[in-house]
């Protein structure tokens, strides 16, 4: 265990350097170049084994992950925003393949307009792919998440994004705790894919063309797959919190046993959150958080059992879906606990749209909103100017 | 029939075993069928090489023996493309006579 | 370079039992290519006739490993494949050489897939490209693509009271793919077997991005007699409409002259797709396209044994 001082991107590209992998194929994106560039420089040193294939854009980064993945190889990539929207042809046909694919993804505002800051608005996009998707906190569930992802994805067969938020994370430095190259080597195993595409003694058609017949089936044995997804997640956090001593989950509750008010929130603003309840707790506010670090496959049942005591909820969404009825997050929740025979009042907030500050003061007006929550709109913008 | 496999008994993924089509006749899309005239046959391979639907045959030592007609379509490049004179190796007939 | 006995002591790719059109000329191409190869191959297809047809589940035609991902990105995947490969041959997880093909349509290569080709071709990958150009569109209905010839009558570019069918002439692809700079580039029929696997087999044997690029005569698409494929290929060359010449480490060398270089309108007849050229009207488009073709053919010929790049 070493620590380190690193931003989210130096923080995941040395997860990728302990993994590494056989192939990556990626193309550089503001905020995500970094790790682009951190691990081709890690190629030209020869500090790792991989197969390095600098694509002319994203979709060939993912349709070369999709091939070499195929192929067997143990393969990541990393990108963002416009990067990932490039990729999200290729995103399902990774899953329908059944590829454990690795993305590591720094979460960044979908043009346009054109912006290259932190929202959630092209990660959440890509929720319906068939990709495991997890959100971290800072550099270290980046780094943490990274590793894991590597497992989740070989052991549920699917692929599996770790995000970050883009500037907030990924270039913000923090202390990081680093495990030995060994411990990762042990800690990911062994990868071999049985037959693969280069076993030319067992020749296997993949991608086939599926029409009435089979499509369905073939739909539903990766919705199958989502689902078990969850417990060999928890599985996975459960090892990594054996062997190295950092605890996650598929969802975190901050002070939630005895909250009545609570946010639900999913990556950076969490660590924000935690410091305006500290402070409201000091003046006895019964106030939480609860954090999604799993989005896909989406922890209903686990939410609707955390937030089945509180008295109101407020669901906080880097993104605005232009649904007309508030953010997928919060569309999800309010799904989680329909059918609980005590339930919370829910409202929704989409803020922090293309990398728009929150602030502690915005945050803790949330808190003593969620007081008149009945009085409330259910959807509702924060920190906009109107 | 037999019933289909469900999604518990697929493979994970879209994922097939090679050369199933073997299974597949697309002999009912003839209206034309090769016919093959083993005397007049000089085993140059151009019908074979021609072939669309991989429906040449070959035996053991690789000389043409014969037609798939599970497979043959009837499209009739192996007739056209079969030098032999005065009369070809393959010789096309309605599939109805 | 191998016979016709040898070719067929090698492995055959492609089982019968496809879904391709009657007289299809994609799976000419693609089993002679594979032929072609004294190594096992691996095969990446883009969505088109070939793929659809080929591998509709759970029949799979093809007897070879084989992955079809989308339509743009047969090039890009296979350099995935093949980079998995680099990456196991370097581990020491595999030792067998085998020879990476990518099949794509006009539609997948000049077009919507051309990025993707280029990227791949400029990192210069051990692989083939295939294009199996029949100039259109085919699997969906004959649409226009950037292959598609002046005057040819497509669905999205159709014969009408004022236009004629295509506009412009198609670009010429297999120039810009040796402006790559990559050590192989041809270009070939189907219908001279001779030609292309020669092409195939050198291409396998040289390392780096290769391409090819076959004329494929489409049944539905230019309509013609279904015996006709191989026939038709053939008089594309004799007309130069589809001169066979190939580029081998920067020199350009014709494959085929023909010995009477036939009119444009023994070609223009026999298809469908043409058959409003054949009008009095459309002569002077004709002489047009004559024109062009007979330019095209003159400066090709004026590189002949010159090193262009």
């Amino acid at each position: 265990m070493a620590v380190a001082a690193k931003t989210g991107n130096e923080a995941m590209a040395e997860a990728m350097r302990q993994i590494n992998p056989d192939v990556v194929a990626a193309y550089p994106i503001t905020p995500a170049t970094e790790i682009v560039m951190i691990f081709a420089q890690f190629v030209a040193d020869g500090l790792v084994d991989t197969e390095y294939v600098p694509v002319e854009s994203e979709h060939s980064a993912m349709s070369a992950c999709v091939g070499a993945a195929s192929a067997g190889a143990r393969v990541m990539t990393g990108t963002s925003s416009q990067g990932l929207a490039y990729m999200y042809e290729i995103l399902p046909i990774a899953a329908a393949l059944r590829l454990p694919i690795v993305m590591c993804e720094v979460n960044r505002a979908i043009s346009g307009p054109i912006n290259i800051h932190c929202d959630h608005s092209d990660t959440m996009a890509a929720r319906d792919f068939g990709w495991i998707q997890m959100f971290s906190e800072n550099a270290q569930e980046a780094y943490d998440n990274t590793l894991q992802a590597v497992r989740i994805a070989e052991t549920v067969k699917l692929p599996t994004m770790a995000t970050t938020d883009g500037f907030i994370i990924s270039h913000c430095m923090e202390r990081i705790e680093t495990l030995e190259d060994d411990q990762v080597k042990d800690f990911i195993g062994e990868y071999k894919l049985t037959p693969s595409l280069l076993d030319i003694e067992n020749p296997t058609t993949r991608g086939a063309l599926d029409l009435q017949d089979y499509y369905f089936e073939h739909h539903v044995g990766v919705g199958e797959a989502m689902k078990g997804a969850r417990s060999i997640i928890k599985s996975v956090a459960e090892d990594f919190n054996k062997k190295f001593g950092r605890k996650y989950d598929l969802i975190e509750g901050y002070k939630l046993e005895d909250a009545e008010r609570v946010i639900v929130a999913l990556g950076s603003t969490c660590g924000t959150l935690r410091a305006v309840i500290d402070e409201l707790r000091e003046k006895g506010a019964k106030v939480g958080l609860l954090k999604i670090r799993v989005f896909r496959p989406f922890p209903a049942d686990e939410i609707a059992k955390a937030l089945s005591n509180c008295r109101s909820v407020a669901v906080l969404d880097r993104v605005e879906p232009w649904s007309g009825v508030g953010s997928q997050t919060f569309v999800e929740v309010r799904s989680a606990l329909f059918n609980l025979a005590k339930k919370p009042k829910l409202i929704n907030y989409m803020y922090g749209l293309g990398g728009r500050d929150i602030s502690l003061k915005e945050l803790a007006g949330v808190y003593e909103n969620l007081k008149k929550a009945d009085s409330l709109q259910e959807v509702n913008y924060l920190g906009v100017g109107e | 029939m037999t019933a289909k496999p469900g999604w518990k008994q697929l493979k994970e993924g879209d994922i097939l075993e090679a050369g199933t089509s073997q299974k597949f006749t697309t002999a009912d899309w003839r209206s034309e069928r090769p016919i093959f005239h083993k005397e007049r046959c000089i085993d140059c391979k151009l019908c074979w090489v021609y072939c669309p639907d991989s429906s040449i045959l070959l035996d053991e030592n690789k000389k043409v023996c014969g037609i798939d007609l599970e497979h043959c379509k009837g499209c009739g490049i192996c007739s056209f493309e079969c030098p032999v004179k005065p009369e070809k190796a393959i010789t096309m007939q309605n599939e109805h006579k | 370079m191998a016979s016709l006995k040898d070719l067929a002591n090698r492995k055959e790719g492609l089982s019968g039992g496809h879904r391709a059109c009657i007289g299809c000329g994609a799976t000419i191409v693609a089993r002679q290519i594979m032929l072609a190869s004294p190594d096992p191959v691996v095969v990446v297809s883009a969505t088109g006739c070939l793929e659809v047809t080929t591998t509709i589940f759970p029949y799979s035609a093809w007897n070879v490993p084989f992955l079809h991902n989308a339509f743009e990105n047969a090039a890009a995947t296979l350099s995935g494949v093949e980079a998995a490969y680099n990456a196991f041959m370097r581990k020491g997880k595999i030792a067998k050489k085998i020879n990476f093909i990518a099949f794509g349509g006009d539609g997948g290569t000049y077009d919507i897939g051309f990025q993707s080709l280029s990227g791949a071709m400029e990192r210069g990958h051990n692989l083939l490209y295939v294009c199996y150009n029949n100039e259109a569109y085919m699997n969906t209905g004959v649409q226009r693509s950037g292959a598609t010839p002046r005057g040819a009558n497509t669905t999205t570019e159709p014969v009408g009271k004022v236009r004629q069918g295509k506009v412009k002439f198609q670009k010429d692809l297999t120039a810009i793919i040796a402006a790559h700079n990559i050590p192989f580039v041809g270009q070939s029929i189907v219908g001279n077997w001779a030609d292309l696997t020669r092409k195939a087999e050198k291409a396998f044997a040289t390392p780096g991005a290769k391409f090819i690029n076959v004329l494929q005569p489409c049944r539905l698409g230019w309509a013609y007699k279904p015996e006709e494929t191989a026939a038709l290929g053939r008089l594309a060359a004799d007309t130069c409409v589809w001169p066979l010449y190939e580029v081998e480490k920067g020199i350009l060398k014709v494959t085929f002259k023909p010995r009477e270089k036939k009119s444009i309108m023994d070609y223009i007849k026999k298809q469908d797709r043409f058959r409003h050229l054949t009008r009095p009207e459309n002569a002077g488009l004709v002489a047009e396209i004559q024109a062009e073709i007979d330019r095209r053919w003159e400066l090709l010929i004026s590189k002949d044994g010159k090193q262009l790049y």
